[in-house]
């Protein structure tokens, strides 16, 4: 192997995206060693890009000791999904799918309406995959900058047997002592990058040259205007009469569901455009391009108390 | 993009009445790091709740619950970064369970802000919090003078109330306090310096936070290396690679050098210290790295590599802490709990309880039970040997969880004697 100078530390100063690296690559070696059956929810999307580059740095020159598992809405973009199955192809990694029309057709999902969001839904899908593989442990890329309610969230967030958070009786996380123990049946998500703002992630993308699907950089896009959102044109979601379809420059900064998901209007090309893009935004990240989490204050506390993310 | 930022973790301690939301949504909103629709959303509540300005102290609001009754339950992390620093905030609320949430966001702090009301002073809960951070072993002090408006931007009220607190933390551990008057509602000294402090000749409170020199936060002297995970890859191109993988946790390890595996006692050297992004000569706290070893010997998870030094730990079977209790169930002497520390898991006893704390005096009396929010003085028995440094010497080494194996909880924090 070569041998690299150690140019972060010959000042003994290591940088924030080193520290938060670092961070991310200890909670995850411990959640391999303390949990008997862990799991890593990778979507295809940025995070959880950035989550497999640090499973490979906690890991290598193994396997990953866990398998990716990914809860599949069948509403995402195309292109996250096949980011996710040649990322997952490229490292050897074993990849676990589990689509919502499986529960759908099993009775445990019951879609009220056919056009309204489908990642609620995913809840409900995970417990079963969670169930159905026995998992102790899934890590998943939420941030604590995201959201207010996963401000207050553990890195390690305990979830009873029916996959539930209880914001108000959460283990006291001190230090870096994390308490993976649960009873049979119970299970704990973890948060590896819970310290990271969007701008890390963007940073880290840079400097690691991550490859991440084409739709989060600037392009031309088929789509209507609702209210304040953008809304992108596909398959499933198309204009009503009296709507007019555009065609603008514009990049994601979330995906999810395509019916759920807006773009922001953008030319950024490149990530450095991004990162110069993301430095100067007045609007939070799930503010801009989440329509599901805008039904109400508590949106995300509603649904994480149902064993969301 | 800047790439030798670095990453600041501070506290802010002090009650909704001392101003301390408000402080916390000053530095966001002048640092412009709060965005629109966050600003629309804490006016529209603000109207609602029938206020005539924002409320910025809203935007620490996290929770339903916390919403609809005006109170902060727990521990929230807030993010703001400005062209020199990182920051990450760990906001605790000023009420009840205060000891248990302020030690818990304590634990991972490099600075604690303490506010105070220039009003009011030097209080009860002003020595608590101090005696907290310094309890935490938090490596900076900020004391935040809040309410300079309140008393016409008095110099000599300012001096009267720093005059106090330097006599009382001079009792303390504690090696750098800094004190700033500050205006939060006004925005005076927080991250702009404001027309009514001239006589102030210190920094503002965003530019100490963005100066305040952390590098030397972390024991840069004893090296300390929690075994976390052994990588044995086991495939034809690393057929007979075996790796110590974890996180150094204190001081440096050069290839070549020659370390102690504790408990055991044994030697060997440093074979190789790699990364994904290639070997290390020298790798440094708080880097995570897999080092190989030149023998081959029985390690596993919860074995620590040292180097020798001044300060060798020690490694021992029973041991002095004091102790946190964050648990509603008391400490119970008869049972039997579960102690985390670095990455080894041992069951544990209480072999005594020698004095409980008051927070408010910091006098010691006598006990025999421990309650939450306790903070006490004990005796503890493991199964198996802990390798220790003290909590003064070494934060990530001298501290520990205890679990109540029943029900899984964390149920105390302890630092070693």
């Amino acid at each position: 192997m070569k041998l690299v100078e150690n140019q972060n530390m010959s000042s003994h100063t290591f940088t924030h995206l080193d520290a938060l690296e670092s961070e991310s690559i200890h909670i995850m070696r411990e959640v391999a060693a303390e949990c008997k059956n862990p799991a890593l929810l990778f979507s295809g999307g940025k995070d959880s890009i950035v989550m497999l580059r640090i499973a490979e740095k906690a890991f290598r020159p193994a396997k990953f000791p866990f398998p990716l598992v990914h809860i599949d809405t069948e509403h995402n973009f195309p292109e996250v999904i096949a980011t996710r199955d040649k990322l997952a192809a490229d490292l050897g990694e074993r990849l676990i799918v589990r689509s919502l029309e499986d529960s759908i057709r099993r009775g445990s999902i019951v879609i009220k309406n056919p056009d309204l969001p489908r990642n609620p839904y995913q809840s409900v899908t995970l417990l079963e995959t969670i169930a159905e593989f026995g998992f102790d442990a899934c890590m998943g890329g939420a941030r604590r900058d995201e959201e207010k309610a996963r401000a207050k969230e553990r890195i390690f967030s305990f979830r009873d047997e029916f996959g539930q958070w209880d914001p108000k009786n959460q283990r006291p996380e001190l230090w870096d002592i994390y308490n993976t123990r649960v009873h049979n049946g119970e299970n704990i998500r973890v948060f590896p990058i819970s310290n990271w703002t969007e701008m890390d992630i963007w940073e880290y993308i840079g400097r690691e040259k991550l490859h991440i699907p084409d739709i989060y950089y600037a392009h031309e896009r088929e789509v209507i205007r609702r209210g304040n959102s953008v809304i992108p044109v596909s398959h499933l979601v198309q204009p009503k009469p009296g709507e007019k379809v555009e065609v603008l420059s514009v990049r994601f900064r979330t995906v999810g569901d395509m019916t759920c998901t807006a773009p922001v209007e953008s030319t950024a090309r490149t990530v450095d455009e991004i990162i110069e893009e993301t430095s100067t935004t007045r609007i939070t990240e799930r503010g801009a391009t989440r329509m599901d989490d805008q039904t109400s204050e508590a949106s995300m506390e509603l649904r994480k108390k149902e064993g969301y993310f | 993009m800047n790439n030798t930022t670095q990453l600041l973790r501070f506290i802010t301690a002090g009650s909704v009445d001392d101003g301390k939301s408000t402080l916390i949504g000053r530095l966001l909103h002048d640092s412009k790091s709060i965005f629109e629709d966050q600003l629309s959303a804490i006016s529209r509540t603000s109207e609602k709740r029938g206020m005539t300005a924002v409320d910025l102290s809203l935007l620490t609001d996290g929770l339903q619950a916390e919403r609809e009754q005006g109170i902060t339950i727990d521990v929230a992390y807030r993010y703001f970064a400005t062209p020199r620093r990182k920051f990450i905030i760990g906001d605790t609320p000023g009420h009840e369970q205060y000891t248990r949430n302020m030690v818990t966001a304590a634990s991972t702090a490099n600075l604690a802000i303490i506010l105070i009301d220039a009003r009011k002073g030097v209080l009860t809960q002003t020595r608590r919090h101090t005696y907290l951070a310094s309890l935490v072993g938090v490596p900076h002090v900020v004391l935040a003078v809040n309410k300079m408006d309140m008393v016409d931007y008095s110099k000599q009220r300012f001096e009267e109330i720093v005059g106090e607190y330097k006599r009382f933390a001079a009792q303390l551990n504690l090696h750098d306090v800094h004190c700033i008057p500050l205006s939060a509602l006004n925005g005076d000294m927080v991250v702009e310096r404001g027309d009514n402090l001239d006589w102030y000749i210190g920094p503002a409170l965003l530019e100490l936070l963005e100066t305040i020199v952390i590098d030397h936060d972390v024991n840069t002297s004893d090296f300390r290396f929690p075994v976390q995970w052994v990588c044995r890859p086991q495939t034809e191109e690393h057929h007979d690679f075996r790796g110590f993988m974890g996180r150094i946790e204190a001081g440096e390890v050069s290839v070549g050098d020659e370390i102690a595996i504790l408990p055991s006692g044994r030697t060997t050297k440093v074979k190789e210290i790699v990364t994904y992004d290639g070997n290390l000569q020298t790798a440094y706290a708080p880097q995570s790295v897999t080092i190989t070893l030149a023998d081959e010997i029985d390690i596993s998870r919860g074995d620590m590599f040292v180097k020798s030094s001044a300060h060798p730990p020690r490694v021992e079977k029973e041991f002095e802490a004091t102790l946190c209790w964050l648990s509603e169930a008391p400490l119970d002497k008869n049972r039997k709990y579960l102690v985390k520390h670095t990455t080894r898991m041992a069951k544990c006893l209480f072999s005594r309880l020698d004095y409980r704390m008051d927070v408010n005096t910091l006098e010691q009396h006598a006990t025999d039970k421990l309650n939450m929010n306790d903070i006490a003085r004990v005796a503890i028995k493991v199964q198996q040997p802990l390798v220790l440094d003290s909590y003064a010497t070494d934060r990530a080494t001298g501290s520990f969880i205890v679990i109540d194996e029943a029900t899984n909880n964390t149920v105390a924090a302890g630092m070693v004697a």
